[in-house]
């Protein structure tokens, strides 16, 4: 078996695409000119910025007007979450829902909102990882300020109902955010048809360059600024455009956006295989729904191993893939998405994320489902918990 | 996470890997909910540690470690590896990243575990000898 290279990390970043680092050049040695600047080398710049706003707006189904670049997803998480939560406790509503198992950019927000006299409810999800918008109803109240739901689960990968939710927020009258990082680009997503009134993404998850994101607010949300200054993104957040950057997010979302049907349609059937022979290893399972995730998205568990060691051996075996074991995330606790999905902390020590896109072949599908079996084979040749687990005896 | 070289060449080739079936001493360290166990074989004979093997559940630097300290004890007189600090595991492997200090404690802890057992199969009380087996904090 030759050696091969997979890059199955797509939901942690993506190379910048060709015709991306093409876009942006230009903007570096030859279009330099400030935005904000009166001179043609300037208004170049602002006609390029401007022309990026339209096409994220396009991307999203939203006006150029709502659409502010920002330096990350994280950033625009941070912006929306704590911007709504000082506009609304204004009117004495200090109230924020979301889930359990959003990202850190949400959830450390939440909490730190918390330590600021806001209350926070954290809905659970379904073992299959799915938020139910029942629950959503039954926690808003006269004071909730913000409903703040990821779109997709950047660890399993799981699609949220995102429609209903936002009826049921329009319904009572609150305002209702989505980290969309992990779902640009593989759903598509329509925020004014859907009633989204704030949206976050990240241009790196898409091809991108790392350190540009945007956030997209509906017309008529008094969203706080951000970063006190200049004048621009029309005074919410100040400071000099990062104009690369953002021309190479225009290009980007624009081009991941396009054929989402046809992309989804060639991946899945590789995704699937690729569950389909490494659930076949004995005392695995699927974390998240089967078929409401992203098409890139696997995530499994593998009992009797650890995750840092597994991807230290796909490592050397040239894949590159996640994991929610603690020791990739240098807390003790694994993955705080797989124990809210109910599964035991041995067990989600031992879980594996690929995220792969339509570049990946028929050969490095097969090529990885001979490294896998392998690898978890030799190590849990070496793990006193599969030796316990084998004698039918109890490791915990 | 960035590991030496020592640490990934035990960590892909780790040396004394497996069970000895007749063992004078087995110790157990750790839990799987924490995400590390690691098990300890000694063959002793005449004070001397003739043959030691081990089996680890856990991240790259504790399969480093388990497989760094059998290498350091291996041959070794019971009292030399009385003395195995989990500071000469780490300073053998080139150094550990901070966070992942606490391997070479378990692996340390491992080694006291399996002589605490060769002595009470002796017999002997071995917590003078080799003082208490500190469990790793949940």
């Amino acid at each position: 078996m030759e050696k091969r290279f997979i890059y199955a990390d797509n939901a942690a970043t993506t190379a910048v695409s060709e015709e991306v680092l093409a876009a942006m050049l230009p903007y570096f040695r030859e279009g330099y000119g400030n935005a904000s600047s009166i001179y043609k080398l300037g208004r170049d710049a602002q006609r390029a910025v401007e022309d990026a706003r339209d096409k994220v707006a396009q991307a999203l189904g939203a006006d150029p007007r709502e659409i502010f670049f920002t330096s990350c997803g994280s950033e625009a998480d941070n912006w929306a979450i704590k911007g709504t939560a000082e506009l609304m406790a204004k009117k004495g509503k200090k109230h924020i829902i979301t889930s359990v198992f959003e990202h850190h950019a949400v959830l450390h927000t939440t909490q730190y909102l918390e330590k600021h006299g806001f209350e926070v409810t954290y809905v659970p999800i379904s073992d299959k990882g799915l938020v139910d918008p029942e629950d959503i109803r039954r926690a808003i109240r006269e004071d909730t300020a913000l409903v703040t739901i990821m779109y997709a689960n950047n660890e399993i990968g799981t699609i949220q109902p995102i429609d209903e939710i936002a009826a049921i927020c329009h319904e009572k009258g609150v305002l209702f955010h989505t980290d969309a990082v992990q779902a640009v680009g593989h759903v598509d997503i329509d925020v004014h048809r859907q009633g989204i009134d704030m949206l976050s993404l990240s241009g790196h998850k898409i091809h991108a360059q790392k350190g540009i994101g945007a956030l997209y607010v509906r017309k008529g949300i008094a969203l706080p600024n951000l970063i006190h200054g200049g004048g621009q993104e029309r005074g919410r957040r100040a400071g000099t455009e990062n104009v690369p950057a953002v021309v190479g997010l225009g290009v980007a979302i624009e081009t991941a956006t396009r054929n989402i049907a046809e992309k989804n349609a060639k991946i899945i059937p590789l995704r699937n295989k690729l569950i389909d022979g490494i659930l076949k290893l004995p005392y695995t399972r699927l974390n998240g729904d089967r078929d409401k995730r992203l098409a890139g998205n696997l995530n499994i568990s593998i009992e009797g191993i650890e995750g840092e060691s597994l991807l230290l051996m796909l490592d050397m075996n040239g894949i590159c893939a996640s994991s929610g074991s603690a020791c990739t995330s240098g807390s003790l606790d694994p993955s705080h998405v797989l124990l809210a999905l109910g599964l035991k902390h041995e067990v989600a020590h031992g879980s594996m994320r690929l995220s792969i896109e339509e570049n990946i072949t028929e050969e490095d599908v097969d090529y990885i489902l001979e490294v896998v079996p392998k690898v978890v084979g030799r190590l849990r040749e070496m793990s006193p918990v599969w030796e316990k687990m084998m004698k039918g005896e109890k490791y915990e | 996470m960035l590991y030496s070289e020592k640490v990934l060449d035990h960590f892909s080739n780790p040396r004394n890997v497996g069970e000895i079936e007749d063992a004078d001493g087995v110790g157990e360290i750790g839990n799987a909910k924490c995400g590390d166990i690691m098990k300890m074989y000694l063959k002793i004979d005449d004070n001397i540690i003739t043959d030691v093997k081990f089996k680890t559940f856990g991240c790259g630097a504790a399969v480093a470690t388990s497989s760094m300290a059998t290498e350091l004890i291996k041959g070794k007189s019971i009292d030399d590896a009385l003395k195995l600090t989990n500071q000469a595991v780490v300073e053998a492997l080139d150094g550990l990243p901070a966070v992942k200090i606490h391997c070479s404690v378990l692996a340390e802890q491992a080694v006291r575990s399996a002589l605490s057992d060769y002595y009470t199969r002796q017999g002997i009380d071995p917590v003078p000898i080799v003082g208490e087996i500190k469990e790793p904090e949940e």
